[in-house]
């Protein structure tokens, strides 16, 4: 079974998506602040990050850039999640290694699955 | 290069574009305008001054007088205009935040919605179902006026950025066309698309053109009264392509048609059959295909219907605004 890290403040959002990804037959662990999600991901070095731009303790850009940053961690493929969406955001979500940008508000979760799956292939 | 910077930093009118603003509602040019105004009113009160006195004091006196009132106005004006551009510039940094911090909720709405929906979830009678969709509808609407909004926002800041990539705009039509499948069939509306030879390949923003596509196949479905076609027709032309959207219904009247692509513009002709609508879409298109390096246009008799159009270069020189 692959292994999702979900880095979101939003609990409620948490809840959905998690259980969402569970139905569709991963394991789902869950850290709701950037320093936390850094932690998670060398300890339990999951097989793909969804990873939320606005994070408590540690914003999105640190954790992205960490995480490549790390022999660990640099090889798992991380799906940015947020609602920020201005062209300079996205050019320097990708640069720092985020292998997809998706905006929350344009997606279903159906559709989110599909990129998950893809990144996973 | 310090000289190409300092042109850069007195290109006034670069600067008031940027702010959406015309020349004459733009603090640096008018700035610029009233200095040169003291001055000749300077020099003619000076020669006035010389014609009827010959006392060099009283001269200098009056021409001294006359720039200190016209100064002191100048300062008023100018300042008046600047509080207007930097309210201007603060509603619409207001409306990003606000937007911003209202999708969080609406995205919770609808995973959850996405998750309650789901058919592996099981178990909701036919009514429940409908009703979750009504609630999905009206999420959806909400998003979308949400990210009209920020379009404008960014429109009017200068920050509306496109990044192409290879895009098919006939296989974009179809994926559209299958969204708008329900509505088209409960308006008694026929779609089509028409390619006229092989249409290549362009490189524009998919997300850009398709908020475009959806905004004139949406306009051109709803606009029609009782039944009728919406034909896309694609063209190659030299290096660029051209889209038409043509429909058969109302038209804009004559005279509202100027102001078609101005923002909250919602002809009356339309009001009349259909209430929904921001008077956004055009606006926000138009924006689009002139950051893609394109342009944009419509014909249109009332009563007959539409035909917008907009022509894409297969391969953009500057993508930015």
């Amino acid at each position: 079974m692959k292994t999702i890290l979900f880095v979101e403040d939003e609990p409620n959002l948490q809840k959905a998506v998690g259980q969402f990804l569970e139905k569709e037959g991963y394991q789902i662990k869950s850290a709701l602040d950037g320093q936390l999600g850094l932690e998670m991901a060398r300890e339990f070095k999951p097989d793909l990050i969804l990873l939320d731009l606005i994070l408590p303790k540690k914003d999105g850009f640190q954790v992205l850039e960490e995480l490549k940053k790390n022999e660990i961690t640099k090889n798992i493929p991380v799906i940015v999640l947020t609602n920020l969406e201005e062209g300079t955001d996205v050019e320097k979500a990708l640069s720092l290694g985020a292998t997809t940008y998706l905006v929350k508000a344009n997606y279903e979760l159906d559709e989110v699955v599909k990129k998950i799956k893809e990144t996973l292939k | 290069m310090p000289l190409k910077e300092v042109l850069q930093k007195i290109n006034f009118v670069k600067q008031c574009r940027r702010y959406q603003l015309s020349l004459w509602q733009c603090p640096s040019f008018l700035f610029l305008l009233m200095g040169l105004i003291t001055i000749l009113t300077m020099l003619g009160s000076y020669l006035i001054a010389l014609r009827y006195t010959e006392q060099p004091e009283i001269v200098a006196l009056i021409v001294i007088l006359v720039a200190a009132i016209l100064t002191i106005i100048n300062y008023f004006i100018v300042q008046g205009f600047e509080r207007l551009a930097q309210a201007n510039q603060l509603k619409s940094e207001f409306v990003s935040i606000v937007s911003h911090q209202l999708r969080t909720p609406l995205t919770s709405i609808k995973w959850t919605l996405n998750l309650m929906m789901d058919e592996k979830a099981g178990q909701l009678t036919e009514e429940q179902l409908a009703k979750l969709k009504t609630i999905k509808e009206s999420n959806q609407q909400m998003g979308d006026l949400i990210n009209d909004l920020l379009n404008v926002s960014r429109i009017e800041q200068g920050r509306l950025v496109v990044r192409p990539e290879k895009l098919s705009l006939e296989a974009l039509v179809r994926d559209i066309f299958k969204d708008y499948g329900s509505l088209a069939k409960s308006s008694n509306v026929k779609l089509s698309l028409v390619s006229h030879e092989d249409i290549p390949l362009i490189s524009a923003d998919r997300q850009a053109i398709k908020i475009v596509l959806q905004n004139l196949i949406d306009n051109a479905i709803r606009y029609i009264r009782k039944e009728g076609r919406v034909k896309i027709v694609l063209k190659k032309k030299n290096r660029s392509v051209i889209c038409q959207a043509q429909d058969d219904g109302v038209g804009i009247p004559q005279k509202d048609q100027n102001k078609i692509f101005q923002k909250f513009f919602r002809s009356r002709n339309i009001m009349k059959y259909q209430t929904e609508g921001t008077g956004l879409g055009l606006f926000i298109s138009q924006a689009i295909i002139k950051a893609s390096g394109g342009k944009m246009g419509f014909q249109s008799r009332e009563g007959q219907g539409s035909v917008f159009w907009f022509e894409l270069p297969i391969k953009p020189k500057n993508n930015k605004q």
